[in-house]
């Protein structure tokens, strides 16, 4: 049992022959949350879709002591690691209950720990995904990766576009989270970022340019403002 | 008045039909963005097959009806998922080359069928009602249209119900949708492909004998006049929505049967214009999932 | 940058010479007694031979008009034929009914074939992708219906046969073949320089920079629309007069002309051929013609005769046999027959997989 739940090395992504990661190398603990921090375009969405398989990437992504580099994004998401989307991607037309069952693939999923943390979801069962709020839909997606014993969450910008006393939720849903699985968080709301992580690595131009303590980087105003283009008390990145 | 019941209910006749046809190719394309070109072989080989099956046990029983129509489903639905399997797997992701493909498996298939069947056409026989019609409202109506009707809608409620109730018809279902979600949640999409492309088979086949027993014959071009009309009901409807298609082959064939008798056989016109309207003014059809 | 220069420049004066060279030697081989038995029906300066050249050289010229709509703009069309029997068709109906000379009814017929390509591209160019393949594939659907309905008019299924009393003697009968093969040899020349003269225009690299970001196009001010929509008729226009030319080689036209399966036939050659490559468009077009024509005779020579009826009846189908071959082709040898002869990596000559995803939903 290494120390590290995720071993990146060398990861190099493109989308449609464009390179978007250039040689990407960073390790995720086994234990709470590292943020994934950058400017906006900078390759933190890529490099997640590239750990998953989602797009072309060359390199070496190492789960819990194998190598998943050259797999499926299914093959991937089976050895247990759990995906929650920018954007939700939620399935519009299916209802709140068919999004779980669907994400259901553990023979017993936990499904008592997803209803206690998601009470709202379990009264809207039957309400098809695409008319709920921006929230409910993040909390469908993040149940959809809580439902199954994983390994490791991947988990892109989860407060995006939400309201502040939603961002609050789910900042708690994710800490709640973060308390059974390590989780790689990829977030531009560095007060999430500050509550949530313990590590931080930052990209800029494709490739890593700081790994260390989170609250070390937030808490020196020089080093947040030269690589995430805004001071830590300001909430946001550029 | 007779007349209009006619033209109604031979327009739902002829409508099932294309929606057998059509059901397929929509789900399809709905799920994995090919537009299958083959999908007339796969008709006109369940056609013949029923055929064969039929005239060795003695046409004309109902008995043997039904084990041709069975027939025909199966030999579709092996049929489509082989060229899943073989041919388009292989080409996974590249959707020109996999349209490609499956023109040339169109030209080939319908070119091994003339060799091996001749290219006339080749009569049919069924039990005798088919061939007779029956009093509705005051017009005769040929039975076999009846036949039709009843198989097209126990086809649109078994793809209903299978997509509704069962993980493999939910993961259809999401993978219409997004399909790159539902393998980041996990799934191998590829078998929801190879089934897709049976149901789709099934639906032909099936759809294949009971062309025969409505225009009487089967020959090897059966499958590629019905497919045209097929592509352009799911386009009206809808590419990826079974019940835009299921919509959309009532309308284009009520409208080709009443465009046919009152405007002296204009039917093919009015839906090729019907298409380019609907896709002037709304290019996803009418219940279009894909923008 | 310079290397670059270097590559293409000396590319295409290599190309000059070899096509010059080309164009020489089939000029001359009506004048020539060569022999390839098994391709050739006869010697080359045989009626038989020089027909069937001629008819290659049309088909070459039509696949690259083709190209141009499909391998240079990504435009997936399947009505294509229905410009190619609006030539013959229409230069048919011309000549039987009007009193005109042969030069102003090709005019005439070209001038027709000009605007129905406006008209028919405004309409279909409103719509991308596997929609706009749907829109060209009814259209020239509805063109079959039409040209099978109006028997009066066409000849219907029996097809339309060749009025020769305002014809130049010369273009007229067997013997003279000889004409009508270096007729076909100038049609096929003239498309070829149009397009490649076309590829190489300004209009030309941004259908082809169209093809791969349409984004990038647009935000470089120029209207996708408006290219593609003059790639499109530039290309029906060049399949128009291809036609003509048939029409007048084969002293007739049928309704094959017009049918998806002749679109779908094109649409073999050119990526049998290669996708992206005139020359790819050309080889296509000439192996198709002499492999449908001697695959049909080789069907019924004794040997395929003889065979078990398993074997027999496959090979026995020249499009059985051309649709595995494009199965294979498109599995295995994306590029093509020029693609597989080795290309340098230059963006018109990437193969089929390259085409963005885009284009086709």
């Amino acid at each position: 049992m290494s120390a590290n739940i995720l071993e990146v090395s060398n990861l190099t992504a493109s989308i449609g022959g464009q390179q978007v990661t250039e040689n990407v190398t960073f390790s995720v603990p086994a234990t709470g949350v590292t943020a994934l921090l950058g400017r906006n375009g900078v390759g933190k969405t890529s490099s997640i879709r590239g750990i998953l398989g989602l797009i072309h990437r060359t390199g070496s992504v190492v789960l819990d002591g194998n190598e998943i580099g050259t797999l499926h994004t299914h093959r991937i998401v089976q050895r247990g690691v759990g995906y929650v989307p920018e954007d939700r991607e939620v399935f519009a037309k299916l209802t709140v209950a068919e999004n779980l069952r669907l994400a259901e693939r553990d023979r017993e999923p936990r499904r008592e720990l997803v209803a206690d943390l998601f009470p709202d979801l379990v009264a809207r069962a039957g309400q098809q995904a695409g008319t709920l709020s921006g929230g409910q839909q993040q909390m469908v997606s993040l149940a959809r990766a809580l439902l199954n014993s994983n390994r490791l969450l991947l988990v892109d910008e989860p407060t995006k576009g939400l309201a502040p006393k939603i961002v609050g939720e789910v900042t708690q849903a994710l800490a709640t989270a973060a308390e059974i699985v390590p989780m790689l968080l990829v977030e531009q709301n560095l007060q999430v970022v500050r509550r949530l992580a313990t590590r931080a690595i930052v990209l800029a131009g494709g490739r890593v340019v700081y790994t260390g303590g989170c609250a070390e980087l937030l808490d020196d105003a020089d080093l947040t403002r030269r690589y995430l283009g805004v001071s830590a008390e300001h909430g946001e990145t550029a | 008045m007779s007349t209009v019941v006619l033209l109604l209910i031979t327009g739902l006749g002829l409508g099932a039909l294309y929606f057998l046809v059509a059901s397929g190719l929509s789900l399809i394309y709905g799920l994995m963005g090919v537009l299958n070109f083959a999908h007339g072989s796969f008709l006109t080989l369940g056609a013949f097959m029923g055929w064969e099956v039929a005239r060795r046990m003695g046409d004309g029983s109902w008995f043997t009806l039904v084990v041709s129509l069975l027939v025909g489903a199966v030999v579709g639905a092996v049929f489509a998922a082989a060229t899943e399997f073989f041919l388009i797997r292989r080409l996974y992701d590249r959707h020109i080359e996999q349209v490609l493909v499956t023109v040339g498996l169109a030209l080939a298939t319908v070119a091994l069928f003339e060799g091996i069947w001749g290219t006339d056409q080749i009569y049919v026989n069924g039990p005798a009602w088919l061939d007779g019609t029956t009093k509705v409202l005051g017009a005769n109506i040929p039975n076999n249209r009846f036949l039709l009707i009843l198989c097209a809608v126990l086809v649109l409620v078994g793809i209903v119900l299978f997509l509704k109730y069962t993980r493999y018809g939910l993961i259809i279902r999401a993978g219409v949708e997004n399909r790159s979600m539902v393998t980041a949640l996990g799934i191998d999409v590829r078998r929801a492909f190879t089934l897709v492309f049976a149901i789709g088979g099934a639906a032909a086949g099936l759809g294949g004998v009971l062309a025969s027993h409505y225009t009487g014959y089967v020959s090897p071009h059966l499958g590629g006049s019905l497919l045209i009309f097929a592509f352009i009901v799911t386009v009206i409807g809808g590419l990826g929505s079974l019940t835009g298609a299921a919509i959309a082959s009532v309308i284009v064939a009520v409208l080709q049967q009443f465009a046919n008798f009152y405007f002296d056989g204009t039917g093919d016109f009015v839906v090729v214009l019907l298409l380019a309207v609907v896709l002037l003014v709304r290019p996803r059809g009418l219940m279009g999932v894909k923008a | 940058m310079n290397g670059i220069l270097n590559r293409v420049f000396s590319r295409t004066t290599r190309g000059w010479w070899i096509g010059g060279a080309l164009v020489v030697v089939m000029a001359i081989l009506p004048l020539l007694n060569l022999s390839i038995p098994g391709v050739f029906p006869g010697p080359t300066y045989t009626p038989g031979t020089l027909q069937l050249l001629a008819l290659a050289m049309l088909m070459s010229g039509l696949a690259l008009s083709y190209h141009l709509l499909f391998g240079v703009a990504g435009m997936l069309s399947f009505g294509h034929a229905l410009f190619f029997a609006a030539g013959a068709y229409g230069l048919g109906i011309v000549l039987k009914r009007f009193e005109l000379e042969l030069l102003p009814a090709l005019v005439l017929v070209l001038v027709g074939g000009l605007v129905l390509a406006n008209v028919l591209g405004a309409i279909s160019l409103r719509v991308t992708g596997i929609t706009f393949a749907m829109v060209t594939l009814a259209f020239a659907q509805a063109g079959s219906v039409w040209i099978r309905r109006n028997s009066n008019i066409t000849g219907g299924d029996e097809g339309l046969s060749l009025t020769t009393t305002h014809i130049p003697d010369a273009l007229v009968g067997v013997l003279n073949t000889r004409n009508l093969y270096w007729l076909s040899l100038a049609v096929l020349i003239v498309v070829f320089v149009l397009v490649m003269w076309f590829e190489k225009s300004q209009a030309g690299h941004v259908a082809l920079a169209t093809r791969e970001n349409e984004l990038r196009v647009r935000v470089l001010g120029v209207r996708p629309y408006a290219v593609r929509l003059i790639t499109f008729v530039l290309a029906s226009t060049l399949a128009v007069v291809v036609g003509m030319a048939y029409l007048l080689l084969q002293s007739g036209v049928t309704t094959r002309a017009a049918s998806s399966d002749f679109t779908l036939t094109i649409l073999v050659i050119v990526v049998l051929g290669g996708v992206g490559s005139r020359w790819g468009a050309v080889i296509g077009g000439v192996v198709y013609t002499l492999l449908d024509q001697r695959l049909t005779a080789l069907a019924a020579s004794e040997w395929i005769t003889g065979l078990p009826d398993v074997l027999r009846i496959p090979l026995s189908e020249p499009l059985f046999l051309l649709g595995t071959l494009f199965i294979l082709v498109v599995l295995f040898l994306p590029g093509g027959i020029t693609g597989s002869a080795g290309r340098i990596a230059s963006r018109r000559n990437r193969p089929a997989t390259a085409l963005p995803m885009e284009e086709l939903r």
